[in-house]
């Protein structure tokens, strides 16, 4: 059944610019909402199936974007090694952090969390000399796939699909892993999972650790998609926008998140016609969905479709 | 360079004090209901801006001042009654995720209402600076310390002489338990929001002379009052002021010893070590996790 | 009868005819800026002078006959909003030229596709980098951030003195105007003897301010905007430090004397004239362009501020463009922008060339100073 969602929504997101040419909504704003589904696919293996609440998710996302940019524009090295590095020393942080870090539970979590986000923030703002400080680097380097130069808001859309889709698929598989079941008994019960002979530190260290690699890749493609990367694009707001988007979708599912990401991207954009109003909406939406869907909307959606089918089934 | 440092220290108390007062707010709901309430930040933007508009309108100082705490309050009676209590028996996830709508609610109200312009209330007795041996401090500052020892002192006697504090208290160590004793939980959790919105009402009220409000000012406050709840303990009212007491004094020093450039990030590093060594604060209750 | 029937027909057919032809496709503008956000300060007034001004003109007819439509986006302060906000102007709105990018982190993400679809961009933004190399399509309106700098230093250099202490935000306003204080020191035989920062959305800065007091500084930089710098005045004050302060162009508004108070007294910094506009003599051709601007905003909106200015700047000078041009042809807008010469903005008076994509030249820039809670302009 799930494998037989992603073929379909492979084959959507693939048709989406031949039905819709040269449609900024699709090829701009599609592949903005591919690189949050990345993001967000990442955290919500975190935090939906092993429970462990990230609110600096944003650093890695920037950590990778920020490897990448620094290291084609300052020290000119090939764009696929940057990001190569990039993902290495992501992983290897979130890897030191991940021990001291998931000792914490609930709230203690989420403050930790956000104050690592806050400390690399604060240094991509003040170390100038390396992050270029608030303005940011701008003139990075197109991505350079082995002699393919990617240029151009269509080739991006490629790209990009071409990364969420193997990221859906590996978060999929994921789940169903060995890893993956070990993640969702520390979830129900983390005592019980001990009990059980899982290595629970170890298991939430490894998810820990992924999740930041999802979010550092997505960082490095963003870099060199915009050709320009600022602090502003990876402070806590950005850590908050994150979660929102896999809780408004459906914690625990990988579909959720992706569909959570897609919705917030084009809500963003659909809202900015309001202008002074987009607050307040955005806020009213936020409570609204999380009082009435907490489910999520992805998850809420199908068994209300389910429902009806049921009940469509069963009127006939 | 004592007088350096001194002067680091009246600071970090000043800018303390008003972390505590943020970070008591948060206790207080905590207590109540298990969850955080990200939109205390905007309780304190709120009791600051109502009280600027309605002294803008001519009114005195202090029924501006009053008017602005009822008003707030009000406000987080409603919150409270139609975003949190539609979700009772949500995850603890959900929960955080309404109150952060609600902060960005509340914040959309702000930026409609009052613009994006900063305002400023007139501090209580002038601005005359104090000098305090070799450090000088704002009368206003006086005024932020001595109503925040006063009003911890209330909130104290709230939980430990009165039968309604008492209650309170009890939501927060056994919500199941204290139903069973006839406790009104939905009425401890109104109160509680009420409690917690006066609180930051007041203290917004307070320093707005010294820092400037607008629709945004909530933001890094509940940032930072979050954090002095975190590092006294969750939960911990006693705690919450002494965590915000800590920050501002390390952030203080930080900027004044070592780098006011990465002040911030040494305060939050801070942070991160007392939960390393503490998990649950300096003062908080071991958490129980039922198997 | 026939003729009659006749006769109406011809009549309803001319008329429909006419309306058809006069019923001109609007000259679209598009338009980012941040409104919203951390830099607030300088988008908001941007956006209400470009809406009353689209407003104005469309009132008296337009543009050769044609409307001017105003499409506007806020980034909220994040640049990569910027990027998408743009490309959405362009594919989607299909606007014929922008005015907009409040700050130079904006204004910098946006140039690549800017010059890659060949749009006229007249950035309302103050780093020096956005017209230095020359972008084809590429201007600005507001003096640069350089500029800034060596107007403080110049009036530092004609009261003797040398040794300066900075203190500066960490917006990108700030450290870019940081950036050139450091690189120009030097030039002006300036020393820096402290170097310290603070959060924009901090509440208090005694600390840093305490470290500066020690030195031997003789002066005291602060470049910044929004509410800190006021903070970091009323500090000053509040320490009893009497060295002299100077801010920079940021908080050249009403708004800033107001939130500072009393602790403003003797601040100065390089502003445009807008600001001290009726203490300039009535020979002084810009005095009746910023009265002009002055009396409009005010009468609407409050005290008037000089990031406005530059939005009106901006504006105008694409409104011209467009006059000349003839159409929004936007290689043909792109070329009268560059041939702008002797305009008279609120900023000064602007001539651009193919090298200089900016137009000011230094004197454009009033050094004044606050005296009894108001600007007087310093000669």
């Amino acid at each position: 059944m799930r494998l037989a969602g992603f073929y379909l929504f492979a084959a959507l997101v693939a048709l989406l610019p031949v039905l819709f040419p040269d449609n900024y909504f699709v090829i701009v704003i599609g592949a903005s909402a591919g690189l949050h589904v990345i993001l967000a696919v990442g955290l919500n293996l975190l935090m939906g199936y092993a429970g462990q609440i990230s609110l600096g998710h944003a650093a890695f996302f920037g950590m990778g974007a920020y490897a990448s940019a620094i290291l084609t524009t300052r020290f000119g090295w090939p764009s696929l090694l940057a990001l190569a590095a990039g993902l290495v020393a992501t992983g290897a942080i979130a890897w030191l952090l991940a021990r001291p870090i998931l000792r914490l539970r609930g709230h203690y979590l989420a403050m930790a969390t956000l104050g690592f986000g806050i400390i690399v923030h604060v240094i991509m703002v003040q170390a100038t000399r390396w992050t270029g400080g608030p303005d940011g680097l701008a003139g990075i380097p197109p991505l350079n796939l082995f002699g393919w130069s990617v240029e151009g808001d269509l080739q991006w859309y490629g790209v990009i699909v071409a990364a969420m889709l193997l990221a859906l698929w590996l978060a999929l598989n994921l789940v169903d892993s060995q890893v993956g079941r070990a993640l969702r008994a520390v979830h129900g019960s983390e005592f019980a999972a001990q009990m059980m002979g899982v290595d629970t530190g170890r298991a939430k260290t490894q998810v820990f650790v992924v999740s930041a690699l999802f979010a550092a890749f997505a960082g490095s493609l963003f870099a060199h998609q915009q050709a320009f990367v600022s602090p502003d694009s990876f402070n806590l707001t950005i850590s908050v926008v994150a979660v929102s988007m896999i809780m408004l979708g459906g914690m625990a599912s990988t579909f959720g998140a992706a569909c959570g990401a897609i919705a917030l991207t084009l809500l963003h954009q659909g809202l900015v016609v309001f202008e002074d109003y987009e607050m307040l909406i955005h806020g009213a939406l936020l409570m609204a969905v999380m009082i009435f869907l907490p489910q999520g909307l992805f998850v809420g959606l199908s068994q209300g479709a389910q429902r009806l089918w049921v009940t469509l089934r069963q009127e006939s | 360079m004592f007088e350096q440092l001194f002067q680091f220290l009246v600071t970090g108390i000043t800018v303390g004090s008003l972390y505590a007062l943020v970070g008591l707010g948060f206790a207080l709901i905590y207590n109540a209901s298990d969850a955080v309430n990200f939109a205390q930040g905007e309780f304190v933007m709120l009791g600051a801006m109502i009280a600027i508009a309605l002294l803008d309108a001519g009114m005195p100082l202090l029924l501006a001042a009053s008017a602005a705490t009822l008003l707030t309050i009000v406000a987080g009676l409603l919150l409270e009654r139609f975003a949190i209590e539609p979700a009772k028996g949500a995850s603890v996830v959900t929960t955080i995720i309404i109150t952060i709508g609600a902060g960005i609610f509340l914040r959309g109200v702000a930026l409609l209402l009052w613009g994006k312009d900063f305002h400023s209330l007139p501090p209580f007795s002038g601005d005359t600076p104090i000098q305090l041996g070799g450090a000088t401090v704002l009368p206003q500052s006086l005024w932020v310390l001595g109503i925040t020892v006063l009003l911890v002192a209330l909130v104290r006697a709230f939980f430990n002489r009165t039968l309604l504090g008492k209650a309170l208290l009890a939501c927060s160590f056994n919500r199941v338990a204290a139903q069973a004793v006839g406790i009104n939980v939905r009425v401890m959790l109104r109160l509680a929001y009420g409690l917690s919105a006066g609180l930051g009402a007041l203290a917004g009220i307070l320093i707005a002379p010294i820092t400037f409000s607008s629709y945004e000012a909530g933001v890094m406050l509940g940032l930072k009052g979050f954090s002095a709840a975190i590092i006294g303990g969750i939960g911990n009212p006693m705690g919450a002021v002494a965590g915000g007491l800590l920050l501002g004094v390390l952030e203080s020093l930080g900027a004044g010893l070592i780098s006011s450039g990465y002040k911030d990030a040494i305060a939050f590093l801070f942070v991160l070590m007392v939960l390393f060594f503490k998990p649950t604060g300096l003062f908080g209750h071991q958490l129980v996790e039922r198997v | 009868m026939k003729t009659l029937w006749k006769t109406t027909l011809a009549a309803t057919l001319l008329l429909a005819g006419i309306n058809l032809a006069s019923a001109a496709e609007p000259i679209k503008i598009g338009s980012f800026l941040t409104v919203t956000g951390p830099a607030s300060f300088l988008g908001d007034p941007e956006l209400k002078t470009l809406q009353m001004y689209v407003e104005d003109i469309n009132a008296k007819g337009g543009v050769k006959g044609r409307k001017l439509e105003l499409i506007h986006y806020d980034t909220g302060g994040n640049a990569k909003d910027a990027v998408n906000f743009v490309k959405r102007l362009i594919k989607n709105d299909k606007v014929d030229l922008i005015v907009g990018g409040t700050t130079t982190g904006d204004s910098m993400a946006v140039i690549p596709d800017v010059e890659k679809e060949g749009i006229p961009f007249i950035s309302l933004a103050g780093g020096v980098e956005i017209v230095e190399p020359v972008k084809k399509w590429v201007f600005k309106t507001p003096h640069t951030d350089r500029m800034a700098v060596a107007k403080i230093y110049e009036d530092l250099r004609k009261r003797g003195l040398t040794k300066v202490a900075l203190i500066t935000g960490d917006g990108g306003f700030d450290k870019s105007g940081h950036e050139q204080l450091l690189k120009l020191a030097p030039q002006f035989g300036m020393t820096l003897v402290a170097d310290e920062f603070y959060g924009n959305k901090d509440s208090d800065m005694t600390a840093q301010l305490t470290k500066i007091r020690a030195t031997d500084a003789q002066a005291i930089i602060n470049f910044g905007f929004g509410q800190a710098p006021a903070i970091v005045t009323r500090n000053i004050k509040q320490l009893g430090i009497t060295l002299p302060l100077y801010q920079s162009h940021g908080v050249a508004s009403k708004t800033f004397i107001d939130l500072a108070g009393e602790a403003a007294e003797g601040v100065r910094l390089p502003a445009a004239a807008l600001v001290i506009a009726e203490q300039l003599t009535d020979a002084d051709p810009q005095k009746p362009v910023l009265l002009a601007y002055k009396n409009k905003y005010e009468a609407k909106h409050g005290p008037v501020s000089t990031f406005g200015g530059h939005a009106y700047d901006g504006l105008m000078i694409a409104v011209g463009a467009l006059q000349r041009a003839g159409s929004a042809d936007k290689a043909k807008v792109r070329d009268e922008i560059e041939k702008t010469k002797g305009f008279i903005g609120t900023a000064g008076v602007f001539n651009m060339s193919p090298e200089d994509h900016m137009g000011l030249t230094l004197d454009a820039f009033k050094m004044v100073e606050v005296r009894k809670g108001a600007w007087k302009i310093l000669e």
